[in-house]
């Protein structure tokens, strides 16, 4: 394996991760509040049709984004007034909520496009195209830089380099600020939260919009920054790979970030290589690398390799004392 | 809280969130610019307006019945089985396994045997969740969605490069010996002397479905099992206290869970394709769970749940001929409706009746 292939490699493992990493960033938040949210894969999905059909319709990607957010947002506002107004089952929201975004896109975008589900073809200010990073000529003739700058971390779109200052700006707010320890309070111990004169519902349904935002990022990545359109499903179990990586990352931001980094790097070798040759070993299929996130997540949820312990008012509805 | 009367609680609460969730999805198709009337009645009468549409409904219903119990069955013991869709899909492999393992001489040796497998592969695959649940408190929502990933990238792997004849391009298995052909409603009533239908692929799993039913009605409520998952489900605190193993009655839930799930594939692999394709469940895995929601995981309830998604099914297919702008989608979004009324906002419905009741009875006293 040469220096080309490895930056290729490491290069399409940056586009594939940040989908995961805006919608693990989603979760983080929603579930460090005590919700959990097994809808991020619906919320991703109908943000990015809605996004791929703004920018379509109107050519313009900003609006586009906008109305994925929108899109997203009202879902994870679906989400919340299930789980904390009415103190339903959040697992079961969230099942209702991916099939809602699966099956009113598919239905939605065929009666309004007539391309079987999918959005015509985005081009030009329709889409977020490659930022090329400046200096990037001048480097490009230092030998092993060059590559790296030019081809790695140069030309990728505006979410990707939205991604990574995400990750920081949520352990800032989520470990730095006040309206952060509230939040984990939340989802450890409500009852104090209470106690200490705050509204539980409120910060709960800060949460889920913030959810709900960071989803409709990640679905707009995929259908506007990362391809050209929307496709029927296309998040295809990103949303639950983002959930995954949550618990791999056990709940903290950083290792988010690396958990999604991971299960981008293995999609991105699933990618290149249909089957994987290792001396010794023999064929790894294709198969295996796909599964792999979900094995691990499994060995990790197992605790044979760490206890992965979820936020401790997770997923029980708030009860006030009446 | 106020109770509200039994009847209101089964029949009432689940048929206001259906008339909820029917309400929103005519608005969808009012949007779409369609009369909702009119798709109804396209419904109605594509599903059980013909022997063919009953043929094709009640097909989808065995499915339902299957994956609907499992859900069901899990929700008593208060766990939340969303792995249907991996546990019917590896159900699928072990009927395939045994169907094509032997010529078999009669489908009267064929089904049994197909039936024990699929049960098993799909009870081994509940297995693993239920152990960490049970053992190593994984919550079992997580793993047993993982495992619905692992099940079906196994079953692609094992189709494209093990279970393929050579020189065939699609990922399926080859056809099963004759003898492991399932009767179809066709040859069953054929028999007695009822002319039916063909095409549908109805078959004798149908008739598994209804023991199935009763099965998981006796355990339920009338073995000493069923007693104590009920008591765990309620309490595991009592149920602790009562002597009653958390382990055990995890484990033994999710494994009869795991092997409904898994039955339903003998209705698709066995009864309808008669060789292991890519996709036997078609997500009624999924289905299960707004099934058991709907039918207050009573057998009961599931099975006229399952009927309902079966018309559902079969009348959405009739509906996109019918009416091109309203696709099959439509099914999945009326799908997440009913999830969403019966299972998730249940308390906005059930409150108002609640409410109504106490006011009722205020003004009888």
């Amino acid at each position: 394996m040469d220096l080309t292939t490895i930056v290729q490699i490491l290069d399409s493992m940056m586009r594939l991760s940040t989908p995961l990493i805006f919608a693990c960033l989603a979760g983080l938040f929603s579930e460090r509040a005590g919700i959990f949210d097994i809808g991020l894969e619906g919320k991703m999905l109908a943000s990015a049709f809605f996004s791929a059909a703004t920018a379509a319709v109107t050519g313009s990607v900003l609006l586009g984004l906008l109305a994925g957010l929108t899109a997203a947002t009202l879902l994870a506002m679906v989400h919340g007034v299930a789980s904390i107004t009415f103190r339903g089952n959040q697992l079961i929201s969230g099942v209702a909520i991916n099939f809602l975004a699966s099956g009113f896109t598919a239905l939605i975008g065929q009666n309004w496009f007539q391309l079987g589900g999918r959005t015509p073809s985005l081009s030009g200010d329709g889409r977020f195209l490659p930022v090329d990073l400046p200096f990037v000529e001048t480097i490009a003739g230092i030998p092993f830089l060059g590559k790296l700058y030019g081809e790695l971390i140069s030309g990728h779109t505006l979410l990707v380099y939205l991604a990574l200052p995400t990750v920081l700006l949520s352990w800032w707010i989520l470990f730095r600020t006040r309206f952060g320890l509230r939040l984990r309070a939340v989802g450890e111990n409500p009852e104090a939260v209470d106690t200490g004169g705050l509204s539980v519902s409120a910060l709960r349904f800060q949460a889920t919009l913030i959810c709900g935002l960071l989803c409709g990022f990640g679905g707009a990545y995929l259908s506007t920054g990362m391809a050209a359109g929307f496709i029927r499903d296309m998040t295809a179990g990103k949303g639950f790979i983002a959930l995954a990586a949550l618990i791999f990352a056990k709940w903290r931001p950083g290792y988010a970030l690396c958990a999604c980094l991971l299960f981008g790097l293995l999609e991105a070798i699933a990618i290149r290589y249909q089957n994987i040759e290792i001396e010794g070993i023999g064929t790894v299929p294709l198969q295996l690398m796909q599964a792999l996130p979900y094995i691990l997540t499994v060995i990790i949820l197992a605790g044979f390799v760490g206890k992965a312990i979820p936020p401790r008012a997770g997923g029980i509805p708030y009860v006030k004392e009446r | 809280m106020t109770a509200i009367p039994r009847w209101a609680d089964v029949i009432l609460v689940p048929l206001l969130s259906l008339l909820l969730a029917f309400l929103l999805s005519g608005l969808v198709v009012l949007w779409i610019g369609e009369n909702p009337l009119t798709a109804l009645f396209i419904i109605v009468k594509g599903s059980v307006g013909s022997p063919y549409g009953w043929g094709y409904t009640l097909y989808y219903t065995t499915n339902f019945v299957f994956t609907g119990l499992a859900v069901a069955v899990a929700f008593h013991a208060k766990m939340f089985n969303i792995g249907g869709e991996g546990q019917a899909t590896l159900g699928g492999l072990g009927a395939a396994l045994v169907c094509l393992a032997v010529e078999w001489p009669h489908w009267l040796l064929a089904f049994p045997a197909a039936v024990i497998a699929a049960a098993l592969f799909g009870a081994a695959w509940a297995a693993v969740p239920a152990y960490l649940q049970a053992r190593r408190g994984s919550h079992i929502v997580i793993t047993t969605i993982m495992f619905n990933f692992i099940a079906f990238a196994l079953l692609v792997y094992l189709l494209v490069h093990v279970m393929k004849p050579p020189g065939q391009m699609a990922p399926e298995s080859r056809p099963f010996p004759p003898g492991a052909h399932l009767p179809t409603a066709h040859e069953m009533l054929a028999w007695i002397g009822i002319p039916f239908s063909k095409s549908p692929p109805l078959n004798v799993s149908f008739l598994l479905a209804l023991v199935a039913c009763v099965l998981v009605w006796l355990l339920i409520w009338r073995t000493r099992l069923g007693y104590e998952i009920r008591a765990f489900g309620h309490s595991e605190t009592a149920a602790v206290y009562a002597g009653i193993s958390p382990v055990r009655i995890i484990m033994l839930s999710m494994l009869i869970s795991g092997g409904l799930a898994g039955l339903m594939a003998v209705n698709t692999v066995a009864g309808e394709a008669e060789r292991l394709l890519i996709d036997s469940v078609q997500g009624a895995g999924f289905v299960g769970i707004a099934v058991a929601l709907m039918g207050r995981s009573h057998p009961i309830g599931v099975l006229c749940a399952a009927f309902l998604f079966g018309i559902l099914y079969q009348g959405g297919a009739e509906l996109e001929f019918e009416m091109p702008a309203v696709n099959r989608e439509m099914i999945v979004v009326i799908q997440a409706l009913v999830i969403l009324f019966a299972g998730a906002l249940d308390n906005m419905v059930r409150l108002p009746v609640e409410r109504l009741f106490a006011m009722v009875r205020r003004e009888a006293s």
